[in-house]
């Protein structure tokens, strides 16, 4: 389904804000799986997920969506096969316009935008479906500016808007981090029922292991630029809270340990 | 009162270069300079064609085009080598000067002989009511070419407006006003947000040169320097029509920006009436849409303060 073979992404390359967030990173993810992403901060989930949306494009590597190879894809005409959401709840939606607006624009994902009437009355029925299981009371205030809504509505409504048309690859990048704890499960719960009644393809970011072993099928970690844990299958189902903290741990005593001595230590003392 | 009438045409064909400066400024957040350039440029533009006997309503498409023309480069600078906007803007506006001289050959032509769209309302008007013929407005007597001149112009101007309020509601407008409201967002869904800018900013200027080009035709000649401090006073027209229609809808966002022109030319007719040295009129007019881009910061600000002073007793 998603194949990423050994992308390298570095940022203001040759200043001294150099930083290479992606340093090799390969991937295959089958069609339905749900990949968590962990990793500490700065390891390059974020730029992982950027990546595979065509936010830029990458150094090295290849990245083949469902055979078609997309390295050199522009975000927007990727965004035919991909969903997103993002950490910040109010960067899915355009806070000045409706609610159906939003949603009318979100039904266009992929497709061509011509002169045909932006807000077919027709839409509305099928929108207040899709608002209502939220129980949030949106489907009357379909009309409001979508600005006026909390974080957790316009995350909910952004998690509906990228999976209105069915992706082939869903992307959510801490998208409950910015939430409180209520809200936050809320919209999981919502995250999970949406990727399961349509068997989609997901990789999440988060930033809590709880979310990590108790969603998904698949746990990866990140540090500093390479996947340095891949659970799968039985593996995966085994793994606790508790293993996933002692790799936490084991990742960053090794940070502490200065890796100039190291190579000092290495070349007079081995 | 015939003044009045003049001014609210003027007011009227103004209100153009107001939708111009909406869709660039409001729609965009994009300070687009172009204008000063594009609206000579629609007036260039026209007034050449004309003088040589062309068709004044294909001179004036023809001017509505190459406003088009000078919006999208200024678009594509900006989009494509990431300059920003008002630089850009400025690039586009300087280098239009000098294509401004070349299309006229001088620095003024004159229309007063030549047949205009107007002349040929007027022709019109004397042809149904004779070339004399006053009416009564108000109680006030004029001159009924005069009020066809002006009825040309509403309708004119409605049916722009109709066409504009129906573009940014189809499928492509709307993911116009989403680029300008979140990029971000509309670009995960699939939308081209550079060449949306392209199309908008030329659609901005296309409607800046189209208002060049009537009101050159309206006042009998083109001027090179016409557009100078024309940016200012869109935004006037635009921040006028927002105080007084205040709903962001874009229908009546459309609507405000031309009840903002009118109401902005005749403030303006009335105070130079009252002996307002003409020299004066743009450093009012910046004084103007300064104090209105502060004012909403201010009386938030103030606002703030007073809920905290409620807080704190
Ligand atoms: N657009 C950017 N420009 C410069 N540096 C960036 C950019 N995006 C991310 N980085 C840097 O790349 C590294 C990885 O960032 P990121 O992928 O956001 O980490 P995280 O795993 O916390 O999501 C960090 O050091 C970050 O500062
Ligand atoms: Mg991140």
């Amino acid at each position: 389904m998603l194949k990423i073979e050994n992308i390298k992404k570095t940022f203001n390359p040759g200043t001294i804000n150099e930083v290479h967030a992606l340093r090799g990173v390969s991937l295959e993810i089958e069609e339905g799986s749900f990949v968590c992403i962990l990793g500490t901060n700065g390891s390059g989930k974020s730029t992982a997920l950027n990546a595979a949306a065509g936010n830029f494009v990458v150094d090295e590597g290849k990245i083949i969506l469902d055979d078609i190879d997309i390295t050199n894809w522009s975000e927007h005409r990727r965004a035919k096969y991909i969903g997103r959401v993002f950490q910040n709840p109010f960067s899915g939606t355009a806070p000045n316009m409706s609610i159906q607006e939003n949603l009318a624009l979100a039904m266009k994902r992929g497709k061509k935008r011509g002169l045909g009437w932006g807000l077919p009355g027709s839409l509305i029925e099928q929108f207040k479906q899709i608002v209502s299981p939220l129980n949030m009371g949106l489907e009357d205030r379909l009309e409001n500016p979508i600005g006026k809504l909390s974080g957790g509505q316009r995350q909910a409504l952004t998690l509906l808007m990228s999976t209105v048309i069915k992706p082939k690859l869903l992307l959510l990048d801490e998208h409950t981090a910015a939430l409180d704890p209520k809200t936050a499960s809320k919209v999981l719960d919502l995250t999970q029922q949406v990727i399961t009644r349509d068997n989609l393809t997901t990789l999440m970011v988060t930033h809590s292991m709880q979310q990590a072993v108790k969603l998904g099928d698949r746990i990866l970690m990140m540090h500093q630029g390479r996947v340095v844990f891949d659970f799968k299958g039985e593996e995966r189902k085994r793994l606790k809270i508790n293993d996933l903290l002692s790799m936490f741990d084991e990742l960053r005593r090794k940070d502490n340990f200065d890796p100039t001595l190291a190579s000092f230590l290495v070349d007079n003392y081995v | 009162m015939s003044l009045l009438i003049g001014s609210f045409t003027i007011g009227l064909i103004l209100s153009l270069l107001a939708l111009g400066i909406f869709i660039s400024f409001r729609i965009f957040d994009f300070p687009d300079i172009t204008a000063e350039g594009s609206f000579t440029f629609g007036a260039a533009t026209a007034a050449s064609l004309i003088i040589v006997g062309v068709n004044p309503l294909l001179a004036s498409l023809i001017a509505f085009f190459a406003g088009m023309v000078a919006g999208s480069v200024t678009g594509f600078i900006h989009t494509r080598f990431k300059i920003n906007p008002l630089l850009a803007g400025i690039l586009v506006m300087t280098a239009l000067y000098s294509v401004n001289l070349h299309v006229m050959g001088k620095s003024n032509i004159p229309l007063l002989n030549e047949t205009t769209v107007f002349t040929w309302v007027e022709n019109f008007a004397v042809r149904i009511s004779g070339a004399d013929a006053k009416s009564t407005l108000l109680g006030w007597e004029v001159r009924t070419k005069d009020l066809w001149l002006l009825s040309f112009c509403m309708t004119a101007i409605i049916g722009f407006c109709v066409l504009l309020w129906w573009f940014f509601k189809t499928n492509i407008g709307t993911a116009m006003r989403a680029t300008g409201d979140n990029d971000q967002m509309i670009r995960a869904l699939g939308v081209n947000t550079k060449a949306m800018i392209i199309i908008g900013v030329a659609i901005s200027n296309g409607f800046i040169a189209l208002s060049g080009a009537m009101l050159a035709q309206y006042q009998g000649f083109a001027d090179v320097q016409m557009g100078i401090g024309m940016m200012v006073w869109g935004l006037a027209s635009v921040i006028i029509g927002e105080a007084i229609i205040n709903d962001s809808s874009v229908g009546f966002v459309i609507m405000g920006a031309v009840v903002g022109s009118v109401l902005f030319r005749l403030l303006v007719a009335i105070a130079l009436r009252w002996g307002l040295n003409p020299n004066d009129l743009k450093i009012i007019t910046a004084f103007f849409v300064f104090i209105a881009l502060i004012l909403p910061g201010i009386l938030k600000r103030r606002r703030k303060m007073t809920l905290k002073r409620d807080d704190n007793a």
